[in-house]
């Protein structure tokens, strides 16, 4: 079974600050990780791995830093990584993402599944599995909590779905995007770390992958983002004021009535 | 090549645009000056300068757009009922239509019993309705449904084409975006056309719920978004209106998966999208076990609780009572959140809440601008003493 792992590089926080006066970010020390849903995705992963053999590759789309998070996804179980980094790549949407990382997948050969976190923390759009399914033409199983059974031709999921869980059997090859907390991602062992230095990664540009220019990056990015602004925050609500007992003592007046309202 | 411009003769080198730069791709000296190989190109920049000297030049790569009209929606038909979100969307659909001065489509896919929900969506606001219906069309297969949707697509070109939010539209959206080359916005919770340019204007929350981005698919088409259930108003149905129906027959290829049906159900009882009466608790319950009391208040008032993302993530309470963007959308008569700050994600999810008391300690929360009711003040502290009331019955 050789999988595929896309990984993203986010914010290690996704909250953003801005100055109430000017407007601006006020920005912390903020460090990079690789988003959280990523990690559930290449445990499940590393597990299969275990349990029937194959290889792991790591996928990245993204600036030339992100290296250093695919020689961590190495030291924690992944063979081997291709980081797909280009000025050209710069301002890609959801469309012209997926369809880089189409090319990253093809450049790494034959798989049987590629494994996606469900979204990311800083985007949320939970769009780049399905899209990346799409341009490769395989199904695609989203919210996936467990690998049940793995045949020859097709693996047996459980997916999340109307608040239960659902048994789903897909054809191979095929595309999973995985929810979060569905195992412990293992922390890297001082071999690992050892391997995570010495991997191969390989680091392509857009020409290696002979990227068609008109899709990639901006230029190829369907979408604007045409204003980005701090919600409004008028409040025209009614204070109740007083100490912790004689706001639950007003509370429990209010709720009597609103609760007496909504029976009558 | 699209790049990054900086107006040097407009700059005023206030280095707004330096700080707002998470790539740390802009040094400001008398004027800014940006490293293009550590731009990403993410727009912050623009949309932080004062004096608007920055733009993002783009080569644009286009189609021919007049041939594209109409406001379709793909309506949600699963197990044998219709999602109420596919008349949320139609209704929306009516109105964006009327503004373009063209017609709204409600396209539903599903076995033949799908057929009867045509005139609930007239009567929401369809003009007409394809039904893309029978045994090839009885399962929800992302890949066969998406084949289906962008053929119909290509044939009759929509120059909108809208998604609910839901777990299986959020799968089957961006499958079809990819297949026409178009562009998508995820969870909006606003849709409006622009009066100038026509174009549909999506917005929706971004970085953490702290910002609203605005979103625009100028030169493909069809213009692609998702939107949250509950966020748009229900439209009043309106049983005079003329059902038009037409069967439709797209080529599909084989599913290519099979589904087994389920191992476990939902979880029995009612889901907190149901109770008239909710509790929410936030991050400033402070610790796990404050979100008994939050219970407790809960089955005092004969409602449920739920709560905010932060605390699903740290485990204190499960996946199903969380509320929100990437949770459950929730309209409760009455909504009691505790220490619960309203992240823009979290007030997507509370839109059709009806009165909303909140109790936080910070002030300036922006749940307390959604609020009917604000105490300001400890919510432990709150809770214990509301609890206590209850109990001893003092309020009568």
């Amino acid at each position: 079974m050789n999988c595929i792992v896309c990984i993203k590089q986010v914010p290690s926080t996704n909250e953003v600050n801005l100055d109430p006066i000017t407007k601006t970010i006020i920005r912390d020390g903020r460090q990079s990780v690789t988003n959280p849903y990523d990690t559930f995705a290449l445990e499940t992963a590393v597990q299969l791995k275990e349990r029937c053999g194959g290889t792991v590759s790591v996928l990245s789309m993204g600036i030339p830093a992100t290296e250093r998070l695919l020689r961590d996804a190495v030291s924690r179980g992944a063979d081997r990584g291709l980081l797909l980094t280009d000025r050209a790549f710069a301002g890609a949407d959801t469309l012209a993402t997926s369809y880089t990382l189409s090319l990253g997948v093809r450049r790494l050969g034959d798989f049987d599944l590629i494994l996606c976190g469900k979204m990311a923390i800083d985007g949320d759009t939970a769009q780049i599995g399905p899209e990346l399914a799409a341009h490769l033409g395989i199904p695609h199983v989203t919210d996936v909590l467990a690998i049940t059974e793995v045949g020859g031709a097709s693996v047996t999921v459980e997916t999340a779905w109307q608040g239960g869980v659902r048994q789903v059997k897909v054809a191979l090859p095929a595309l999973l995007t995985v929810q979060k907390d569905v195992n412990q991602p293992r922390m890297p062992s001082i071999a690992g770390v050892k391997r995570g230095l010495e991997a191969p990664v390989e680091v392509l540009g857009a020409e290696a992958v002979q990227a068609d220019a008109k899709r990639i990056g901006l230029t190829g990015s369907p979408t604007q983002v045409v204003r980005t602004e701090a919600p409004q925050r008028d409040s025209t609500a009614v204070y109740i004021e007083g100490d912790a007992s004689q706001q639950a003592h007003k509370l429990a007046e209010l709720i009597a009535g609103l609760t007496e309202g909504a029976r009558a | 090549m699209s790049g990054l411009r900086i107006d040097k003769d407009l700059c005023i080198g206030c280095g707004n645009c330096a700080n707002a730069c998470l790539q740390e791709a802009l040094t400001v000296d008398s004027y800014a000056e940006v490293d293009s190989a550590k731009c990403i190109l993410c727009g912050m920049c623009v949309d932080m300068c004062p004096v608007s000297a920055i733009s993002i030049e783009k080569e644009e790569s286009g189609i021919d757009k007049s041939a594209y009209g109409g406001v379709w929606v793909c309506a949600e038909y699963l197990e044998g009922s219709l999602h109420p979100c596919a008349l949320e969307l139609t209704g929306k659909a009516r109105e964006l239509a009327a503004q373009l001065e063209t017609e709204a489509t409600a396209v539903v896919l599903g076995d033949e019993s799908a057929d009867a929900c045509a005139s609930q969506l007239s009567y929401a606001g369809a003009d007409k309705v394809l039904l893309v219906t029978g045994e090839r069309f009885a399962q929800p297969v992302e890949e066969v449904w998406a084949a289906a949707l962008a053929e119909l697509v290509r044939a009759r070109k929509p120059e909108i084409l809208l998604f609910g939010a839901t777990e299986f539209g959020r799968s089957l959206a961006p499958r079809v975006a990819a297949m026409l080359e178009t562009g998508l916005t995820a969870d909006c919770t606003l849709l409006e056309i622009d009066p100038e340019t026509k174009l549909l204007r999506q917005t929706r929350p971004a970085f953490g719920g702290n910002l609203m981005a605005t979103i625009v698919c100028p030169d493909r088409r069809p213009q692609m978004a998702t939107c949250r259930p509950g966020v748009l108003p229900m439209p009043e149905l309106d049983e005079t209106r003329q059902v038009t129906a037409e069967h439709v027959s797209p080529d599909v290829p084989a599913a290519q998966k099979t589904l087994l049906g389920m191992v476990r159900q939902a979880a029995a009882g009612k889901s907190i999208t149901e109770a008239k009466v909710l509790v929410t608790a936030g991050r400033g319950v402070g610790d796990k076990k404050n979100v008994a009391l939050v219970r407790r208040l809960a089955e005092l008032l004969g409602g449920d609780y739920a709560v905010s993302r932060p605390l699903v993530d740290m485990g204190w309470a499960e996946y199903p009572h969380q509320v929100g963007q990437t949770g459950v959308t929730v309209a409760p008569d009455l909504l009691i959140t505790c220490g619960v700050s309203g992240a823009i994600q979290h007030l997507a999810g509370i839109t059709g809440a009806k009165t909303v008391i909140a109790v936080n300690t910070d002030p300036e929360a922006p749940i307390f601008a959604r609020a009917d009711y604000a105490v300001v003040g400890d919510c432990v502290q709150v809770l214990k003493a509301l609890i206590q009331e209850l109990e001893n019955g003092t309020t009568k």
